[in-house]
């Protein structure tokens, strides 16, 4: 199965996300700052930044979980609605896998997959029963269709919210910190299934402090601070030569741990 | 106690009728306020807010007015003074006015045990379920509400009990249920006022104890797991 094997018709030619001087205030603080992004089709953007620099709120405005205040962003082309019918149609093509999994607690894993195919896109239970298993299949618990979330490893559960995710056939998928809540033994399975993605062409902004997946799998480091895009370069040069100080000061503090 | 015997020859009949009664006040409004309240709690966690005011609004309105009030204002304004009929028959208009009574006033505590089930779900429920494409609506009837009812049978239930009691405030809306005839035959046998007293009071524990007891069962039961 290919991922980037949507079943649509022509794309646009142009980034799949783009954000254009987006900015959003909790209150008295300004936690996203101008930012400007733009995601190439296959391409797998990591962020990194310190603790409460914004980067789970960057992710959570890509599919408008967090209204902003001004700027836009657009998904393929076609500029995030403000709510209703339209905005819903448009989060079906934006994939989101958070730290917490939130799977739907009182649905069964294959439920979990399907639910949204069927509910959303209207698509027949059998054909959207067979579309979980092959996802199931691909992350590896297939076996474990009829149970109940909590009876799954939390490693189980995010390859699971992954499947969920995939069954939308998203145009670009966003991870938010989809490691942090793991035990350290269950990480390198998500991971290998997010690298398994990413190597099929999957459009990918992944919020982690897993810096062994942004060097292989990321094709750009975006780095932020204080709600700012501070740089952005390749990892390889990005961890080799950072160039602002507060980007050599993260990593120093990364590697004395 | 052949006091009591020859009373319960009066009044047997009329005891069992008026307290069946009271059973199906309890059956309609048990029904008609909880769809009311899934109403107000959809209202209540929805993203516009009139509707939320809206919701909330209702809810303090109605849960800190007294019941009597409401169910005397059905029969003397509703009735009284606009003539609201929904049945010809007299008695049968007075019952579906205090359904109505019964409805209206349990809707805002069903509307708060519900909201208090939804504080059972997660946040990240409802925001995998608007990140798959879900809307508001779909959102709630497919994620939200099984939950959230799940997770409020207690309360749910404590509602029903609450409602199933206060049927006896039916009177006020002059329909004859249980209370009225207990007052009737005290006021004839005060001398044996206990033993009516204990045989009303057994009445409804005998409803009551089983519907506390299921729900205890239910909400262990039917718990989500997280
Ligand atoms: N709902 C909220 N209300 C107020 N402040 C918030 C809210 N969510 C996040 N913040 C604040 O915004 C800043 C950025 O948060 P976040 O995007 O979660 O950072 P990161 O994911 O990089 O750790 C933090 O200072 C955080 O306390
Ligand atoms: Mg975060």
């Amino acid at each position: 199965m290919n991922a980037t094997d949507t079943g649509r018709g022509a794309e646009a030619a142009g980034p799949v996300v783009r954000m254009e001087k987006v900015n959003k205030h909790y209150g008295p603080l300004h936690v996203l700052q101008d930012i400007e992004l733009e995601v190439a089709r296959g391409e797998v953007v990591v962020v990194l930044g310190p603790s409460g620099s914004g980067k789970s709120t960057l992710c959570r405005t890509i599919n408008r979980l967090e209204p902003i205040d001004d700027g836009s962003i657009y998904i393929d082309g076609v500029k995030l609605p403000e709510e209703g019918k339209a905005l819903a149609r448009l989060r079906a093509d934006v994939g989101m896998v958070f730290q917490s999994f939130n799977l739907f607690a009182h649905k069964s894993i294959l439920e979990n997959v399907t639910l949204g195919p069927i509910k959303v896109k209207g698509m027949k239970k059998a054909e959207a029963d067979k579309l979980a298993m092959e996802l199931l299949t691909r992350v590896g618990v297939a076996n474990q269709k009829d149970k109940l979330p909590a009876q799954l490893s939390g490693g189980q559960q995010q390859r699971v919210a992954i499947a969920r995710a995939l069954a939308m056939r998203p145009k670009v998928m966003l991870f938010d910190e989809p490691t942090s809540a793991l035990d350290p033994e269950m990480i390198q399975e998500v991971l290998d299934t997010m690298v398994g993605l990413a190597q099929e062409g999957m459009t990918m902004i992944v919020v982690t402090h897993e810096m062994g997946f942004a060097r292989k799998a990321a094709d750009r480091v975006v780095f932020m601070s204080d709600g700012a895009i501070v740089e952005q370069a390749a990892p390889q040069e990005f961890f080799t030569n950072p160039q602002s100080d507060r980007a050599k000061d993260f990593l120093g503090k990364l590697i004395t741990h | 106690m052949d006091a009591y015997l020859s009373l319960w020859e009066t009044y047997g009949g009329q005891m069992l009728s008026t307290f069946w009664t009271n059973l199906q006040l309890t059956f309609w409004a048990a029904i008609a306020s909880f769809l009311l309240g899934t109403l107000l709690a959809l209202m209540r966690i929805s993203p516009v807010p009139s509707l939320r005011w809206a919701g909330a609004a209702y809810v303090n309105i109605f849960r800190n007015t007294p019941l009597t009030i409401i169910l005397t204002f059905g029969v003397l304004v509703l009735f009284g003074v606009f003539r609201v009929t929904l049945a010809s028959d007299f008695n049968l208009n007075f019952f579906r006015i205090a359904i109505i009574g019964l409805t209206i006033y349990h809707a805002a505590f069903f509307c708060e045990a519900i909201r208090s089930g939804v504080n059972t779900v997660p946040l990240g429920q409802a925001e995998a379920a608007r990140a798959i494409g879900l809307s508001f609506l779909p959102a709630a009837r497919i994620v939200i509400l099984p939950q959230a009812f799940r997770g409020a049978i207690a309360p749910i239930g404590n509602v029903l009990i609450a409602l199933i009691k206060n049927s006896t405030v039916a009177t006020a809306g002059s329909v004859a249920e249980i209370s009225g005839t207990m007052k009737v035959m005290m006021e004839f046998r005060p001398d044996v006022g206990i033993p009516i007293f204990l045989t009303v009071a057994v009445f409804f524990v005998i409803v009551v104890l089983p519907v506390g007891m299921l729900t205890t069962y239910l909400s262990k039961k039917l718990a989500v797991a997280r």
